[in-house]
């Protein structure tokens, strides 16, 4: 188990606020996935249902990732900085897609209604909620694979290009999409009273969490260029009750759906993906960026790191029970 | 295009449009709450279609200002990487209390907007105003943060690294407290302004409408107060650059030399090489009487620094003027509204006052971004005041001019689209009070 330092502790305070955003956030691109595969007789349905389900919610979830940033540059301003230099251009990107993903959902959604117009905000929104992931993922296994970090040789492919263009990095953004996409419908499931698309999103989401198997096998077969993720996955003590649990919990979460019990499902559908977050961020430890920087020395002094904390703790007590409230009225 | 230009002028651009937004975002949650606490005072209909229509105007405004805040966000590291290491843990406290201000502002807007007929009343018009709320400590959190670049403190700089950190010390910076009181201010009257102006130009027509008389009305008893106080919290920003940040007051006021008895240099144009400004109006000692209020007070000039390190002079003049003349007019406007108020008089009744609401319209955005031009090009070419340059604090990244392109031409569009959709909302859906009786 990782030493319980204060920079440990906030930086886990990072992985909680990627969970949450994971988790809540992630779903709501998954929305626009479906949404972009909406098919058969039921599609307007099936679209009409993301659209509710994504509404109250989105820009509450979408806080998330603020809220990582934010703890990221006040307590890892090197880490920060590092990151924003070699990963400029697709987290410019990321940014490109998060602005039409959102600024298009609430133009479809505030548009008048059934016209041309909202069809277009809709396949904006849609292909945004693609590629927005997939950029997310790249950025994730760009600092996997250590090539976040390294100084700077002055030759812009080199420094700029070549550590987030690799077959390691891509396929982990896809993963992240397929994951998404897997959150996504199965809480859509027990978003709707229609059976049939209830039906239709169940096949969606065993479809993806199929897939998804074969994605992380894929991962695996490509996590060569990230040697250091690759044992810390097994060597990093904890590490193997996680994967255990990530396990057990996909196989859970594909039983339940195939016997159709959508709350057990979405249960262990959270817990997989949770615990696949947490073992990233254990098989990392004890870098930021690895094997560059470490927590401890990314970190910024312990007056800051304290005060960051005590915020955390106070704005959490006004923060999860607006959350609980939010939730209650307006998912099951 | 410089690398460096290319990184200010998009993090120009971002603001520039995110502020927008966000003022909006401060003001508008205030009228909704206004009209909605009216209908539950009243029972009358009108107010309760007023408040759905505001919020309906402000879900896409205030989706739009969370997706700009986010590129902003993200800009903060992708351009100025240095600053975020030097800068992050000092001023890491108001951006992160900023956060949590983010989420009850996006819970319970989310709640308020999808929230009629599911909660009580009561909860219902709680949630507004925590919207409000959460809005106006946002605002004030990312000031203090800016407040923070204009006076840094907090931190002791050794090696070219702070040591010492003191985030408290950061947050109660002395520009602080000018700075949020201003920007508050100006949020709500450049939101109730705006608000009043569309209202006005339906009243034109339809003088008689119950529906545009009550939105009238509440977004002037939001912004005339506030552009009332406007001059006076300026004054206040004003004297604290005289003592603070001479430069900037000094390439504000086109003041190039160090004197007794300033003059107030109105209007003109700032020759930097001739170090003269052509055609203003120049009141006798006005500048020592407003910075220190004592005609005979010295008051720095441009002269204090070399002229690399100015700002650029005409354009910081420019929009200090712009300001000043837009907040005058704002101000004299407002106590139009109140006279005719005090002396029970129907604003509505008097076309010229009808029309004067409508040009101030625009004129409290105006103000907004003039002033945020005056801030920031003032304080160049420091990004942290004394501190740390500009050119030091910009990513080793090259090529910039294409993000800032890319970025140039999404906002366009945006902007395109969301004034559009607006106008359609507000033009081609004329109120049916009957549907919401
Ligand atoms: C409705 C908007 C509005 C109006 C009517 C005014 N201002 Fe303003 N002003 C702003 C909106 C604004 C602003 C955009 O909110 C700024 C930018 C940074 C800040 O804190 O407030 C600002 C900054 C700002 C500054 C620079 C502060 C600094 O750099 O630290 C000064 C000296 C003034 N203002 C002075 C005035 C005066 C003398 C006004 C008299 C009419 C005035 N402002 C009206
Ligand atoms: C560097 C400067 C800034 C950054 C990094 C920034 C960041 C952000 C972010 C991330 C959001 C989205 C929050 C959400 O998802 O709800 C946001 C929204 C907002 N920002 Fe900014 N912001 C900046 C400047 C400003 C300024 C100058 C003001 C106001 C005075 C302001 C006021 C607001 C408000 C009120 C919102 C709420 C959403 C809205 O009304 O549109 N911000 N900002």
């Amino acid at each position: 188990m990782p030493e319980i330092t204060l920079a440990t502790i906030l930086a886990g305070t990072v992985v909680v606020a990627l969970n949450a955003y994971v988790v809540l956030a992630g779903a709501d691109f998954g929305g626009g996935v479906w949404d972009l595969l909406a098919t058969g007789p039921r599609s307007g349905k099936q679209r009409d249902l993301v659209a509710h389900a994504i509404g109250p919610v989105w820009e509450a979830n979408h806080v998330w990732l603020i809220l990582a940033i934010v703890l990221l540059f006040t307590c890892f301003p090197a880490g920060f900085a590092e990151l924003a230099i070699t990963l400029h251009i697709p987290l410019f990107l990321m940014l490109v897609g998060i602005v039409l993903r959102g600024s298009a959902f609430s133009f479809r959604s505030y548009d008048r209604e059934h016209d041309v117009r909202q069809e277009y905000w809709g396949r904006i929104f849609a292909v945004a909620s693609v590629v927005t992931p997939v950029l997310l993922g790249v950025a994730v296994g760009t600092v996997a694979a250590g090539r976040v970090g390294v100084p700077r040789s002055g030759d812009f492919a080199t420094d700029f290009l070549r550590p987030w263009l690799t077959p390691f990095a891509w396929s982990i953004g896809l993963y992240t999409l397929l994951l998404f996409a897997f959150l996504a419908a199965v809480y859509l499931t027990l978003e709707t009273d229609d059976s049939a698309l209830q039906e239709d999103f169940r096949a969606r989401a065993l479809v993806s969490g199929v897939l998804l198997f074969v994605a992380a096998l894929v991962t695996l077969g490509l996590s060569g260029s990230a040697p250091l993720i690759r044992t810390g996955l097994l060597a990093v003590p904890g590490a193997v009750p996680l994967h255990l649990t990530t396990g057990i919990a996909a196989v859970t979460a594909l039983v339940s759906l195939w016997k159709r019990r959508y709350r057990l499902a979405r249960a262990a559908a959270i817990v997989q993906v949770s615990a696949i977050l947490w073992g990233w961020a254990l098989a990392q430890y004890p870098y930021l960026l690895p094997p560059h920087l470490s927590i401890g020395d990314a970190a910024a002094p312990a007056v800051t790191l304290r005060l960051t904390l005590g915020a955390l703790v106070v704005g959490a007590g006004v923060l999860i029970p607006s959350l609980v409230y939010l939730f209650r009225i307006f998912k099951r | 295009m410089s690398d460096l230009l290319a990184a200010r002028s998009q993090m120009a651009i971002s603001l520039a449009f995110h502020i927008l937004f966000a003022v909006v975002g401060i003001g508008m949650p205030c009228l909704m709450v206004a009209a909605e606490w009216r209908w539950s005072r009243t029972g009358d209909p009108v107010y309760l279609e007023l408040a759905k229509r505001w919020a309906k105007g402000t879900a896409i405004l205030f989706a739009v200002g969370a997706v700009s805040g986010t590129v902003l966000s993200f800009e903060l590291g992708l351009l100025w990487p240095e600053f975020m290491r030097f800068a992050g843990p000092i001023i890491g406290m108001p951006f992160s209390l900023e956060g949590f201000a983010f989420f009850t502002e996006a819970i319970f807007l989310g709640i308020y907007l999808y929230g009629w007929g599911r909660i009580s009343r009561r909860a219902h018009l709680l949630a507004g105003l925590l919207v409000a709320l959460s809005g106006m400590l946002s605002g004030i959190f990312v000031v203090t943060a800016n407040a923070w670049m204009n006076a840094p403190a907090g931190f002791t700089v050794v090696d070219g690294k702070p040591t010492g950190i003191d985030p408290i010390a950061g947050m109660l910076n002395s520009a602080a407290l000018e700075q949020t009181l201003h920007m508050t201010l100006a949020a709500y009257a450049a939101t109730g302004f705006a608000v009043a102006a569309i209202h006005a130009w339906f009243l034109r027509r339809a003088p008689e409408s119950g529906f545009h008389r009550r939105a009238f009305a509440i977004g002037l008893l939001v912004a005339a107060p506030a552009a009332i106080l406007q001059p006076l919290s300026g004054d206040l920003s004003a004297r604290y650059l005289a003592r603070h940040q001479p430069v900037k007051l000094a390439a504000a006021e086109a003041l190039f030399e160090t004197r007794t008895h300033a003059p107030l240099t109105l209007g003109g144009w700032p020759d930097r090489e001739a170090r003269t400004t052509r055609f203003a109006i120049e009141i006798p000692s006005g500048l020592s009487l407003l910075a220190y209020h004592d005609p005979a007070a010295e008051v720095k000039g441009l002269d204090t620094v070399p002229p690399s390190d100015w700002p650029n002079v005409p354009l910081v003049h420019l929009s200090f003027q712009a300001m000043v003349g837009l907040g005058t007019y704002l101000a004299l406007v407002s106590l139009w509204v109140v006279w005719l108020a005090l002396r029970r008089r129907d604003p509505v009744g008097h076309p010229w006052l009808l029309r004067a609401v409508i040009v101030g319209g625009p004129c409290g955005m105006l103000a907004i971004e003039a002033g945020w031009m005056l801030t920031e090009l003032g304080r160049q070419p420091w990004t942290i005041y004394g501190v740390l340059r500009t050119a030091e604090a910009v990513t080793p990244m090259p090529g910039l001019i294409y993000p800032f392109l890319a970025i140039t031409l999404l906002y366009c569009l945006l902007g395109v689209v969301v004034a559009w959709l607006l106008y359609s909302q507000i033009v081609t859906n004329p109120p049916a009070t009957a549907e919401y009786a």
